[in-house]
């Protein structure tokens, strides 16, 4: 496999801490796939983001040992910008992605390409189209910090997607909108699978991360305790002991199996559910 | 009785933005109702009129007896109590039970009342055992948590939720529905907004639909939920167990897991 990161026995502690964020983790993360990073609030993924992205250490400080390999490159060796470059990292805050210093927010989503020497009228082109993908047009004169929750977290996915990084991670890009603005954000995303890019993007509404990513990684207090193929572990009722909750269709099909209806498998995604049960409604293979 | 009626409410914010088009809506007293719609549909400017941080630029906000019009904030903020959607707007005190004393101690009620409200709110809350932490040092899905502390310490007889099931994991939603439950059994009226649907469909007695600035339906979570017009007209979706349910040939009602099963199980037997 194509492996874009790689962590070897990563554990991290932030300053004046006594117990680990991260204990331990060995994982690899594979090019052009979509990662759903879960897991209870408090088990380490956001930590798990800021190692990937070199925060931690170099903006946290605290402690590292292992090693956390970008494109077999240890995070530690790489200069502040190369990563930046690399990597577009989406924080859970919005508040805390806004730069502060851009009065609108057309000029907010340019201020990364700006800083990378990117010429202007291919900003312009850049900027134009993302705020369209992001459907946020019409706050092009809008002072970013005038903004609504929903509205900023938008702006701030964009002002990363501009970019165009290889890689996108990407902390609860949903948590203030609506369903339906949660969908179009998840289909922007995943449209990236198509440009080859890598996600990795940590999310509390398993049935969209059952929808849309190829793999989970679950977390529970700082240690991975499972990851793979999504089916495989947003199916097993296992997972909640881990504190995450099931896929809704997941629980629906579970609870029938287990009255003794005859499921050909247990679905993670609405298609899955409407197949499987009309199969056996109808009786047809 | 305290019934809370909205009688031809507007809303423009300075500058002219109008956010509430002229609603209307009555809540029983004790009753625990749901507000859903898109971001930008007017619902926290909605649930600021009903606690007096904002005031209609036209129609009346009535509380029980009192016309909010004819009383200040801080005489409304005593009989409802309001959550703020992003906690850090509403959080200011160095320890966590601090935040949440601070509220009853300007109330300037007995010590002893003081206390017994405080251990009450940090317990039911699950904040009990982070009551020495900086409320900065949690989460912000826990900082939520200290600020609905708060609020229930006031004791108002309403109690409004801003979105408090952003960015909640498992335990976290448990822990809300347990509380909604508890203060429903007090007698409290409470208001929540919330984009879950899963959460509103098994929490709530009532639910309200915003869409555009004015309330586009109201009814029970079964009602609500298997009405395609106002759903459309929101911009949101069914519960997940309703839309499979109706893929597979319900034609309405459906909107718990328990439901779902009972309805699959019965078109199975019927097809064996």
């Amino acid at each position: 496999m194509d492996c874009v990161i790689e962590l070897k026995n990563v554990t991290y502690s932030y300053p004046l801490t006594t117990v680990p964020a991260i204990k331990d983790l060995s994982v690899k993360i594979e090019k052009g796939k979509f990662y759903g990073v879960i897991g209870e609030n408090g088990s380490g993924k956001t930590t798990f983001c800021a190692l990937l992205r070199g925060f931690a250490p170099s903006f946290y400080k605290g402690d590292l040992s292992g090693e956390v390999l970008v494109e077999g490159r240890s995070t530690l060796e790489y200069g502040p910008g190369e990563l930046a470059s690399k990597i577009g990292f989406v924080f859970q805050n919005p508040f805390t992605q806004i730069s502060g210093v851009k009065d609108t927010v057309f000029e907010e989503v340019a201020y990364g390409l700006e800083n990378f020497g990117v010429p202007v009228d291919e900003i312009e082109k850049r900027v134009v189209e993302v705020m369209k993908l992001t459907d946020i047009e019409s706050l092009a004169e809008k002072n970013p910090f005038d903004l609504s929750g929903g509205q900023m977290q938008r702006v701030a996915l964009a002002s990363v997607l501009v970019i165009e990084p290889e890689i996108l991670v990407i902390d609860e890009p949903t948590s203030q909108l609506d369903p339906e603005g949660t969908e179009s954000v998840f289909k922007i995303i995943s449209k990236l699978k198509e440009k080859k890019k890598t996600v990795i993007l940590v999310e509390h509404k398993i049935d969209l991360i059952a929808e849309y990513a190829d793999e989970v990684l679950v977390f529970k207090d700082g240690s991975l305790v499972a990851a793979g193929d999504k089916q495989e572990i947003l199916s097993d009722m296992s997972l909640l002991e881990k504190g995450v909750a099931l896929p809704q269709v997941a629980i629906l099909g579970n609870t029938l199996k287990e009255e003794g209806v005859p499921l050909k498998y247990i679905p993670v995604t609405e298609k899955q559910a409407e197949e499987v049960f009309s199969e056996l409604i109808t009786g047809k293979e | 009785m305290k019934d809370l009626i909205l009688k031809d409410v507007s809303f423009s914010y300075p500058g002219g933005f109008l956010a509430v088009d002229n609603i209307n809506m009555t809540i029983k007293s004790g009753e625990n109702v749901a507000i859903v719609g898109q971001n930008g549909a007017g619902k926290t400017t909605t649930v600021k009129m009903m606690n007096g941080l904002l005031r209609p630029t036209s129609g009346d906000v009535i509380i029980g007896d009192m016309n909010t019009k004819d009383y200040t904030t801080a005489q409304v903020s005593r009989v409802v109590g309001y959550v703020f959607q992003n906690p850090d707007d509403q959080i200011f005190h160095s320890t966590v039970e601090s935040e949440v004393r601070f509220g009853p101690e300007m109330a300037k009620l007995s010590n002893e009342e003081v206390d017994s409200r405080v251990e009450y709110a940090l317990k039911i809350t699950g904040m009990d055992k982070f009551k020495e932490e900086n409320p900065y040092n949690l989460p912000l899905s826990m900082r939520k948590f200290v600020t609905i502390a708060a609020v229930i310490a006031m004791d108002t007889d309403v109690l409004i939720f801003d979105e408090p099931t952003a960015g909640q994991d498992l335990e976290g939603n448990k822990r809300l529905s347990e509380i909604l439950k508890e203060l429903h059994e007090k007698g409290k009226t409470v208001i929540t907004i919330s984009h879950d649907m899963e959460f509103v469909a098994s929490n709530f007695e009532r639910v309200i639909v915003m869409a555009k600035k004015k309330v586009v339906t109201m009814g029970t979570p079964e009602e609500v939920f298997w009405n395609f017009e106002a759903l459309e007209k929101a911009m949101l979706k069914q519960p997940y167990v309703s839309r499979v349910c109706r893929a597979l040939g319900a034609n309405g009602e459906i909107i718990s897991m328990d439901e779902a099963v009972k309805f699959l199980k019965s078109r199975l037997k019927r097809n064996a």
